[in-house]
């Protein structure tokens, strides 16, 4: 600055905006948990409250504790990137992951020992197991979705992440609207639509989030000072756009009061199922596949110093994937009341499917290229290319499931489960896995503290998805075959009772299965722990970052 | 070679590629959905279908609540085995007042599409309160607390309002007569049990919990549970009249 004055400290339009938005929040939720209808309603309320004075606090802190300028996007020509929310949702996600897991692993003894659920309603099998599929799916999932993606865009696009607040209520609103569900769940507070639980404010508040995240993304993206957008952003796009679109769509509901928690959705029976599977399957291709596949795209390229295999590859497979998905959901209704029309439909395109997702596995794997030596030496890059093997499974597994012969058989088992465990172990857990390994070190400039220990999570989690798939295998096609068996005489030859009875060896492996990968998750928990509290920096990293072309 | 060029379109613009992206996506969807709004053979028409009472709603809404759908089905295939285990399959208008559909995708347990008056009352509650007293093999919880907890139905005239408003077809009598039909329906010999029936056809009117002095959550879901399956008399069904 010229002037000799130093410029007067102002408060930002956003920053003035969002405090009072949280002020008029805080007031709107005082007066929901007075006349709420039921006191977990009104405790949810309260936590709105609590969570909107502190976001005002935080922001008078924050500009008070500023410079008078806001951060520069460049620093001696080069790109001042926005790490900070990037490190809280990176941590978040370890945090959620062992979270989740454990849960996961209480309601797998649950299933094998009933007597665990206590008679006590906040822990019953009906309530934990959303709040395991949450916390696995949106909380960690998500956290590593949003950790990656706002770290990825920034590298790929060389700039600065869009917003000064925007990105921190990115993060911080999607923490809380994870706390928000997840005790809801505990309290009885859900819509019973698989993987949309969250009720109608729930639902509102992420939506907000939701478009904030989309809006800093696309913002940072016009700001890139490399001409081409790199692949791994198509697919972080698709992403982010298509689950707005889906949960809008699924989650379109009247609530029956301000005060009540309680809502009602505006689809009915059988177009309420198609809705659900047109979001659950979808749930599942954008959120576990094509976020999933973008981490793909940079890390593995990253960490093995390679070039993707094939450009026209990730073009075909990208356009060809999230086309074909949205088809799919009809395949989780074979043999309902849904007409048999979008049963077929659902069935041909689940099949086709098979096609562009391995397209994805072989440009991920063949990526290592003239570096399949470092398979030996690098578990880091060992775990995340074993991922893309898992996900080229399951995207077999899957279209050969939805073939509605397969599916008689299949569908409401323990396979269904197994199938699932087997891309969210195998593919969604290790590619976030092998992807905190390197964003860790990277973001606090320190070498990853100890790659013998990456080495015994890998192998003691993989022992212990492998323990998990199996056994689902073995008791989802028995039970499927007991079902349907007849004595000679021509009657059911198992009652339902005596079917659950022979799961039981089954539940108690898949317990162990889950135990080992919680046990993996600690050790990488303990690993990145010690990597960012060590004092050593990391030795300079040449940078090797190519262009998408 | 030039197509491979003109796919710079969508890398060089972030505007573009959004566009391209939400066309792409949106196909699929539109074309399975949309159908099922206006395609008259998607629901069958069949007699008997009605709205749930009251107390039925209540139940349901506890089993929504307690996240039943989680571990039991409630969606009959058209397979021998599934037709003899658990009755008639299930048609696409059975469900048709449900919001949100419970067809569920697992069954842990057995499906519950039909299990109305499959079991007696006293059954349910023993089985709610312990289900291995009744099921020794079952890896169900105990939901003691249903059959101690009262029923708050201080506000079900408000879900019905908003069903209402959704399409299901509550006159406003039934709607205002809400508080009071949850009484008679969870009252052994309610002298309004006739008048009921009348408003909600077939409507099961009784002390559903063994315990008359309160109306609990365990009378509200047995009364739902008892009434799952029952509404279609298959005897007077002809399926050859909605063949899809």
């Amino acid at each position: 600055m010229a002037n000799a004055l130093a410029p007067q400290k102002q408060m930002t339009f956003g920053e003035g905006g969002m405090a009072l938005a949280f002020v008029a929040l805080a007031l709107l939720s005082i007066v929901v948990a007075a006349k709420a209808y039921t006191p977990e309603y009104a405790f949810h309320a309260y936590l709105f409250t609590a969570a909107s004075v502190a976001a005002v606090f935080a922001i008078i802190n924050r500009y008070y504790n500023r410079s008078t300028e806001t951060p520069p996007l460049t620093i001696d020509g080069k790109p001042n990137y926005n790490m900070g929310p990037v490190k809280f949702a990176s941590f978040a996600s370890v945090f959620w992951g062992l979270a989740g897991f454990s849960v996961g692993l209480y309601i797998a003894l649950e299933l094998a020992y009933p007597g665990l659920n206590l008679d006590i309603s906040y822990i019953t099998f009906g309530r934990l197991r959303p709040l395991h599929t949450s916390a696995v799916i949106f909380a960690f999932g998500g956290n590593v979705l949003i950790a990656t993606s706002f770290y990825v865009v920034q590298r790929t696009c060389r700039a600065r992440l869009a917003g000064d607040l925007a990105p921190w209520f990115v993060v911080l609103g999607y923490n809380f609207f994870i706390v928000i569900a997840g005790t809801g769940y505990l309290l009885g507070i859900t819509q019973s639509k698989e993987y949309a639980e969250p009720e109608w404010y729930s639902d509102l508040f992420l939506t907000v989030v939701w478009v904030t995240y989309f809006l800093v993304y696309l913002g940072t993206i016009m700001r890139r000072t490399e001409p081409h957008i790199y692949v791994a952003n198509w697919f972080y796009l698709a992403f982010i756009l298509t689950i707005a679109v889906l949960h809008l769509g699924n989650n379109a509901a009247v609530p029956v009061s301000l005060f009540s928690p309680k809502s009602y959705i505006v689809w009915s029976g059988v177009q309420d199922a198609m809705v659900q599977w047109w979001y659950g399957h979808n749930a599942v291709g954008f959120f576990l596949t094509a976020g999933f596949l973008a981490i793909m795209y940079y890390f593995i390229p990253k960490r093995a110093e390679r070039p993707i295999y094939s450009y026209r590859l990730s073009i075909i497979h990208f356009w060809a994937l999230i086309f074909l998905y949205i088809w799919a959901g009809p395949h989780h209704l074979h043999y309902t009341a849904l007409p048999d029309w979008a049963q077929t439909l659902g069935m041909t395109f689940s099949i086709m499917l098979w096609m562009p997702s391995w397209g994805g596995m072989i440009n991920g794997i063949m990526t290592l290229s003239g570096a399949w030596d470092k398979l030996r030496t690098d578990p880091v890059l060992r775990m995340l290319v074993v991922s893309v093997a898992f996900y080229g499974m399951s995207t077999f597994e899957g279209p050969m499931m939805s073939v509605k012969v397969v599916n008689s058989l299949s569908h409401y088992t323990d396979w269904t489960i197994g199938h699932v465990h087997s891309g969210a172990l195998g593919w969604v857990g290790y590619v976030s896995f092998g992807a905190l390994y390197c964003l860790i070190p990277w973001l606090w400039n320190r070498p990853l503290y100890s790659l013998k220990l990456v080495n015994w999570h890998f192998w003691i989690s993989t022992i212990g998805i492998v323990l998990y798939i199996t056994s689902m295998w073995v008791s989802g096609i028995l039970q499927g075959l007991m079902w349907r068996a007849y004595t000679p005489l021509g009657f059911l030859e198992y009652s339902f009772v005596e079917t659950v009875e022979a799961m039981h060896p089954f539940y108690v492996i898949r317990a162990l299965g889950g135990f080992l990968f919680l046990t993996g998750a600690l050790i990488m928990a303990f690993n990145l722990w010690k990597t960012v509290t060590s004092t050593e920096a990391a030795a300079p990293a040449h940078v090797t970052l190519a262009p998408a072309e | 070679m030039s197509l491979w060029q003109k796919h710079a379109i969508f890398e060089k613009n972030s505007i573009v590629l959004v566009i391209g992206i939400l066309i792409v996506i949106a196909i699929g969807g539109l074309v399975e959905i949309v159908p099922l709004f206006y395609l008259k053979n998607t629901i069958e028409k069949v007699e008997g279908v009605r709205p749930y009472t009251p107390l039925e709603l209540a139940g349901r809404n506890i089993y929504v609540r307690e996240g039943c759908y989680l571990c039991h089905s409630q969606m009959i295939r058209p397979l021998r085995d599934e037709v003899e285990r658990y009755g008639h399959y299930s048609l696409a208008a059975e469900s048709m007042y449900d919001r949100p559909f419970q067809w569920g995708s697992k069954r842990t347990g057995p499906d519950l599409a039909r299990v109305g008056g499959k079991y007696s009352d006293d059954w349910h509650r023993d089985h709610l309160r312990n289900p291995r007293s009744v099921v020794p093999g079952s890896v169900m919880p105990d939901y003691g607390w249903l059959e101690k907890t009262e029923l708050n139905y201080a506000h079900v005239d408000a879900d019905m309002k908003v069903l209402a408003l959704e399409g299901v077809p509550y006159t406003a009598e039934m709607i205002a007569d809400a508080g009071k039909d949850v009484v008679t329906q969870a009252t052994t010999d309610s002298p309004d049990a006739g008048d009921l029936a009348k408003r909600y056809p077939k409507a099961q009117s009784r002390d559903f919990d063994g315990d008359p002095k309160r109306i609990t959550e365990a009378d509200a879901l047995i009364a739902y549970l008892q009434m799952l399956g029952t509404e279609v008399d298959f005897k007077l069904y002809d399926d050859k009249a909605n063949i899809r």
